[in-house]
């Protein structure tokens, strides 16, 4: 017997509303400038408003009060301006009386989390990686078994601020492992995964003069791992031990996804999967995305 | 004991070779606190942990396994020697002859160990010299800020390591074959100088010349060595401990927060906000505003500057530096080593000083004028170019084996570009400014943040 599917609408509760109804949820959404603005990034919001939902957490959202929390302008060196957008954010915060904020940014997360208590916010921050990691140790999601991703081939992106900036590599992983895919590691992960290309405020330039884009050198570490290609493999970590320009390899069209935890790292994935033509055979998808699929919610 | 001319003269030339080191010590230790003051007290047991870990346990190093055996291998032969060392200190000054071998057994146990070291030790050193000399070398071992002097340093501590060893195996060699020309029992046992005694001659004369030649060479080649630490790479075997012992606890996220801002902006966004008073000297005068950021070396912290000199210049940082990968100009050893270079240019030159001198592969962003004013760390030896090419993700400072962390100099100087030269790239203007009007990076109006919740649904069971 089909299980009956029903489509809810969801009225993303603003944290306003709930201020003056006198009431507190349990976590603050921080969306940030990507979730809220960036085609790609806006459905990784939704998705993980879907699984809020699903999961029934009481949540809230800033909606229009939210500002950018200062990342790339401190990472830029323009102080002022960060310091400036933090406490503004700051005061939004103290205003509701903010204690928990999850966020589906890794900068926003280290910014809030590591940069604001020396402004004098202190928060209880989680990444969305660790909270989903959270939900399925509680058994609340992640049940499905996969979905359409059970035995598929996936590689996980780490962001570097959520990476080495932080030191969290299993959160995401475990969200993943949920999904009884097959996961394959780049060599080069966890504390020695290579930079996407965007941090540092290069998300906003062009990168300087040089032989080849980071998220090109990244994206081409991914494919060949989601290939198996041993050549192609050989001849990025060749540069190490000064073999660069070996042949170029085999062109491989395996299947696969490319799994991030970060709207930079989805842009530069995404970006270099186009440069490297595999559109129609790999795909990059946010942790989120990912669980939500599985579980159904945006069928 | 037979006290003689020797000990007179191996006391003086100890007394010079220690008295020159602390001179030279004292110099760079000036030149290290000409960086900015910043508080690195408290926290002393989990400092001490990561010391004993990270610099006594080499665990960094062990990332990449090859490279860790061959220095453990020197690292473990330095500490082991170092007992032998003390002991032709004593047989120095009071003229006694293998003071320590009232040891017994356990004397047996330290020559041997020494001496099997010792012939590791210099099987280590040919490797690492293969590695950098070789064609090609090793990838780390090449690049614009590793040519001239510090190549030549590199291999100058390779030789000087072998000619220790050498020295060492002379003495105990002829030391043993006198022994056993005399058919008298050497204290000690010396599996390697044992397989060597029937390279040597067998008139005694010439094995007590040997002996002293190889006691001396030892002893005098430790001094000089010591000396010539200053000037040199291998400075690292000192100061990796306390570069590690000072070396941040917060999360490698955590940029440092620049106060005398946080000072302006909380004056500006709330006028009760009270200004601390300005640091006064302690004649009362105002002290000189100090600018955002680092122009030059002594606008860096002092534990940046320690850094500098902590570094072995060994190039994994950037061997992984995603920049530097990808072909940019960004070298966050370079960085390091310029600013070690700037430093003594600028303060105290230890004895043997020769800055890096790059060529127009290094600059060609921008033709640099090296007028005076312009001759700082900051566009005297690093170009914005390097600079603005870091993308802040940290792999230089996760893979340094002392725990420098070359991104906080970066920041430091981007800082400066910024605030003090409004030198940001047009497209971080740019940046900056959406982020100013519109409270977002990109330009996109601050009316449409919420527009992501529209016609949003879930699927549920009904």
């Amino acid at each position: 017997m089909a299980e009956q599917l029903a489509k809810r609408p969801i009225n993303v509760p603003l944290m306003s509303n709930l201020a003056a109804a006198g009431e507190e949820p349990e976590i603050l959404f921080w969306v940030g400038c990507a979730g809220a603005f960036d085609d790609r990034y806006k459905r990784v919001t939704r998705a993980f408003v879907q699984i809020l939902e699903h999961v029934g957490v009481k949540y809230a959202v800033l909606g229009m009060e939210e500002t950018c929390t200062g990342d790339p302008a401190k990472r830029a060196g323009n102080e002022f301006l960060f310091q400036m957008q933090a406490v503004q954010n700051i005061t939004t915060f103290e205003g509701y009386g903010i204690k928990k904020i999850v966020t589906a940014c890794p900068h926003c997360f280290n910014t809030i989390k590591n940069e604001y208590p020396a402004l004098g916010g202190n928060y209880d921050v989680i990444h969305h990686s660790t909270f989903l990691q959270q939900l399925i140790n509680e058994g609340r999601v992640g049940v499905s078994g996969g979905g359409e991703f059970k035995g598929q081939r996936i590689t996980f992106h780490d962001s570097c601020y959520l990476g080495r900036a932080n030191n969290i590599y299993e959160a995401p992983r475990d969200v993943l492992a949920t999904l009884d895919a097959d996961l394959v590691e780049m060599k080069r992960s966890k504390a020695n995964g290579l930079c996407c290309g965007a941090g540092g405020a290069q998300m906003w330039k062009e990168p300087e003069p040089g032989k080849k884009d980071i998220n090109v050198e990244r994206t081409e570490e991914a494919l060949a791992t989601l290939d198996g290609n041993a050549a192609a493999l050989a001849n990025l970590y060749g540069v190490e031990s000064g073999n660069a320009g070996a042949t170029p390899s085999a062109r491989n069209d395996q299947r696969g996804i490319i799994a991030v935890s970060c709207p930079f790292c989805m842009t530069m994935m995404s970006d270099g999967v186009k440069n490297k033509e595999r559109e129609s055979t790999v795909q990059v998808f946010d942790i989120a995305e990912l669980i939500a699929t599985a579980e159904g919610l945006n069928a | 004991m037979h006290f003689s001319i020797q000990n007179l003269l191996f006391l003086l030339v100890a007394l010079a070779g220690f008295g020159l080191f602390v001179w030279q010590a004292r110099k760079v230790r000036a030149n290290i606190l000409v960086g900015r003051d910043r508080d690195m007290s408290g926290n002393v047991s989990e400092r001490l942990n990561k010391t004993l870990l990270v610099a006594f346990g080499q665990q960094k190093m062990f990332k990449r396994i090859t490279p860790a055996l061959l220095h453990l291998v020197v690292y473990v032969g330095f500490l082991v020697i170092n007992i032998e060392v003390i002991e032709i200190m004593i047989d120095g000054l009071f003229g006694t002859h293998r003071a320590l071998s009232f040891l017994g057994p356990l004397y047996n146990v330290l020559m041997a160990t020494n001496e099997i070291l010792g012939a590791l030790v210099i099987l280590a050193v040919a490797a690492f010299w293969w590695r950098r000399n070789s064609k090609p070398p090793v990838r780390r071992f090449t690049g614009p800020e590793l040519r001239a002097w510090p190549k030549l340093d590199a291999n100058v501590i390779l030789y000087i390591e072998v000619i220790l060893m050498v020295a060492l195996f002379t003495m105990n060699a002829s030391d043993l074959k006198l022994h056993q020309l005399e058919g008298v029992d050497l204290p000690g046992t010396f599996p390697i100088s044992s397989l060597l005694t029937g390279l040597l001659p067998s008139s005694v004369a010439a094995l007590e010349v040997l002996e002293r030649v190889g006691w001396w060479a030892h002893i005098v080649g430790i001094l000089c060595f010591l000396n010539y630490l200053p000037s040199s790479k291998h400075f690292h075997i000192i100061l990796a401990f306390p570069n590690v012992f000072y070396s941040r606890l917060v999360p490698q996220g955590q940029f440092s927060n620049v106060d005398s801002i946080t000072h302006e902006v909380k004056a500006m966004m709330d006028p009760s906000y009270v200004v601390p008073a300005p640091a006064t000297n302690p004649d009362g005068s105002a002290v000189a505003p100090t600018p955002f950021g680092a122009k030059d070396v002594n606008d860096l912290a002092w534990t940046n500057l320690l850094n500098a000199y902590s570094c072995t210049e060994c190039g994994r940082c950037t061997s992984v530096c995603p920049a530097n990968l990808t072909g940019k100009l960004l070298s966050p050893r370079k960085i390091i080593m310029d600013t070690r270079d700037r430093v003594e240019e600028k303060y105290n030159s230890p004895l043997i000083f020769h800055p890096n001198m790059y060529g127009a592969e290094a600059k060609h962003a921008e033709q640099e004028t090296l007028d005076k004013e312009n001759h700082t760390l900051l566009r005297g030896y690093v170009t914005p170019e390097e600079l603005w090419a870091c993308t802040t993700c940290n792999a230089c400072v996760e893979a340094c084996p002392v725990n420098i962390n070359p991104l906080e100099s970066i920041i430091e100087m981007r800082r400066f570009l910024v605030l003090e030269e409004s030198a940001a790239p047009n497209s971080l203007n740019v940046m900056f400014s959406n982020i100013e009007n519109n409270g977002a990076p990109w330009a996109f109006s601050p009316s449409d943040r919420f527009n992501w919740a529209d016609d949003l649904f879930v699927t549920e069971k009904a």
